[in-house]
């Protein structure tokens, strides 16, 4: 029997809290990154999250939808939201302007396990705005540089126009302790001087050693698939490849069933599976 | 647990007597030929398992999950507020045991890490008064583990032939039955003998029956089953399986705006995972694309995943799906062909 004495029953996990943004940096046509701020100062300084979680975001007038946290927890006092222009919501955030307010709850979701994956090399692999969740982990290991043994991004967009990140990911090409492969699939004008291809072709030049690291991947579906492929290939146990899903989480608490994928909801128990969960709940891609 | 007497006769003066405690909802007809639990301002209108009159259209959730509830009220000048608004006690009289059970089977998914605060400052202002049933063709609450209660009621009474006999279940209902002064009375060995008798008479009751052992496993052998497209093609995806059934709480959450274009309310209402738009992502992308593919995660979610969460499957054999499926679908005999039919034929066989 529930207790309803419970002094939980009272806080209201679906009220947003106002939040502002601070600044927005054009990436792509229509993918912009937002740096934003909760207006109570005490819960800007107290939200923490873990690489990988999501929040509610609300636009006035128009709805609620799920936007992934691209910033690291190692950084505080704001977070960073890449936002595509892909329906309803998420045009009207475009549309807010600097200094607007919004509606934010969160985070939710469980994130990177990223107690158990420090100690072992972690390699990143993104593809077009999945960039955005591993920006998060990307960061975290970074600034927990030591926690890690090989840190490796491999990163692949279409082309140049839809490249998210381009002079932050350029620049860590010339950091040594992280290895940083970039690619484009097409590069018409050849202006582009890096490789151009698949993320899949940048396995030939990288030494993994499957029973030390932990993969965690996010992009469209077809990716996933080469790319799991691809780790197999090289020995990975299906428990150290981490995915990153999408789904239409309405509610955010496991409560609205939208996101549910077999007896998991990807809200609560994702949006972070291993590949040995995605083998275990179909129609998962 | 504490355990007295309420002969036949009293009642209805029982169920005024309720009125102190809140306002008294039970099942009363509605049209010709349904019933639905309605507030009770003739306690001779009440319901009480009448032959045709067993189940009611709608279960209990509406009380806790309403099929619409205002969430929040925003606007750029105040932002956002609860919208709850605090409602009167209620006593609900006349519950059935599939329906309790149903009711402690919502309670697990709206708590658990976050609890959604809507349901339960509804939840806690409702008792619940059981009262014991004979069941009809269609149900199968005995399948389904849900034929008695041992939490989950305020009161219970159980039908001993010139009474019933009352079990108390909460210190709220102790306070009813201890103000209702001499409409209650103890109870003798003819009553207890009643009782058991009634007891072992009930397995012998039910007309429907179903195995649900082991059909989680035999469920992910047959997902490739023809009979999902089968049953895609005659199901109309109506959604009233989702909207009867006393377990199903998916809902959908729209904003309503003002005029003004920034002003609004939250709402969110009943939804099912039969209906189109359910899986549909951001970009049109549809996870669920084909009927079959939703009959098939509605039927998995009550029988296989729902078992993964929570250790029993969300179905609590109330018959209300069968009962009112437009498409004639027996959802009992779904899973008796699932798990008895051991010719069907599988499209395509199981990779590795």
């Amino acid at each position: 029997m529930i207790d309803f004495a419970r002094k939980s029953l009272l806080d209201n996990p679906y009220l947003p809290q106002q939040c502002r943004i601070v600044a927005s940096t054009p990436q792509t046509d229509d993918t912009m990154l937002f740096r934003v701020r909760l207006e109570d100062d005490r819960l800007a300084e107290s939200f923490s999250h873990m690489p990988g979680q999501f929040v509610q975001v609300t636009v006035m007038g128009s709805g609620e939808c799920p936007i992934s946290i691209a910033s690291s927890p190692t950084r505080h006092g704001f977070i960073d939201l890449c936002i595509r222009k892909a329906g309803r919501v998420t045009d009207a955030f475009h549309n807010l302007g600097q200094n607007a307010l919004f509606g934010l709850r969160g985070p939710y979701g469980n994130g990177y396990p990223v107690e158990v994956m420090e100690g072992n090399s972690l390699l990143i692999v993104a593809g077009g705005i999945g960039m955005a969740p591993l920006r998060s982990l990307l960061w975290y290991a970074l600034d927990h540089r030591s926690r890690f043994k090989d840190v490796i991004l491999m990163y692949g967009a279409r082309d140049q126009e839809d490249f998210l990140f381009k002079g932050e990911l350029l620049s860590l090409q010339g950091r040594d302790d992280v290895k940083t492969l970039l690619v484009v699939e097409k590069d018409p004008d050849n202006s582009w001087e890096g490789d151009v291809g698949f993320v899949t072709e940048l396995f030939d030049d990288v030494d993994l050693d499957p029973e030390t690291t932990y993969a965690a991947i996010c992009g469209p579906p077809v990716m996933y698939k080469n790319v799991i492929d691809k780790l197999l290939d090289c020995g990975f146990s299906k428990g150290r490849i981490l995915m990153s899903l999408e789904r239409k989480m309405k509610c955010g608490i496991g409560k609205c069933m939208h996101c549910s994928v077999g007896f998991k909801y990807t809200c609560i128990d994702g949006p972070i599976f291993t590949y040995w969960d995605a083998i275990n709940m179909r129609e998962i891609i | 647990m504490k355990i007295v007497k309420l002969p036949k006769n009293k009642t209805n003066d029982f169920i005024e007597h309720l009125q102190s405690f809140g306002e008294v909802h039970a099942p009363q007809k509605k049209g010709k030929k349904s019933c639905a639990f309605q507030p009770v301002t003739d306690p001779s209108k009440v319901l009480i398992g009448e032959e045709g009159f067993l189940r009611t259209i709608l279960p209990l959730k509406k009380y806790f999950h309403k099929p619409v509830d205002t969430l929040l009220k925003f606007s750029p000048k105040t932002g956002f507020e609860d919208a709850y608004e605090e409602e009167g006690n209620k006593v609900i009289f006349g519950v059935h045991s599939c329906d309790i059970h149903a009711i402690l089977s919502l309670d697990r998914v709206f708590s658990g890490k976050y609890v959604d605060t809507y349901y339960f400052r509804r939840r806690k202002k409702v008792a619940i008064i059981g009262i014991s049933c004979v069941p009809d063709d269609l149900c199968y609450c005995q399948s389904m583990g849900t034929s008695f209660v041992e939490e989950g009621f305020d009161l219970f009474l159980s039908d001993v032939g010139d009474g019933y006999l009352v079990k108390v279940g909460t210190s709220l209902g102790d306070d009813m039955v201890s103000s209702a002064g001499d409409m209650m009375t103890g109870y003798g060995d003819s009553d207890i003998n009643e009782y058991k008798r009634r007891i072992n008479e009930f397995p012998s009751l039910f007309k429907t029956k179903v195995d649900e052992a082991d059909l989680p496993a035999i469920l992910d052998m047959e997902y490739k089953s023809e009979i999902w497209e089968e049953m895609g093609n005659r199901c109309f995806n109506c959604g009233i399986c989702s909207m009867v059934c006393p377990t199903c709480f998916c809902f959908d959450v729209n904003d309503e705006v003002c005029l003004d274009g920034e002003t609004g309310e939250r709402k969110r209402c009943w939804d099912s995972c039969l209906f189109k738009s359910h899986a549909m992502v951001a970009g049109g992308h549809n996870f669920r694309e084909s009927r079959a593919d939703r009959f098939k995660h509605r039927f998995l979610h009550k029988h296989q995943a729902f078992m993964g969460d929570f250790g029993r499957p969300s179905c609590v054999g109330c018959g209300r799906c069968t009962q009112d499926c437009p498409a004639d679908i027996h959802f009992v005999g779904m899973v008796k062909r699932i798990k008895d039919d051991i010719t069907c034929v599988h499209s395509g066989e199981e990779e590795k």
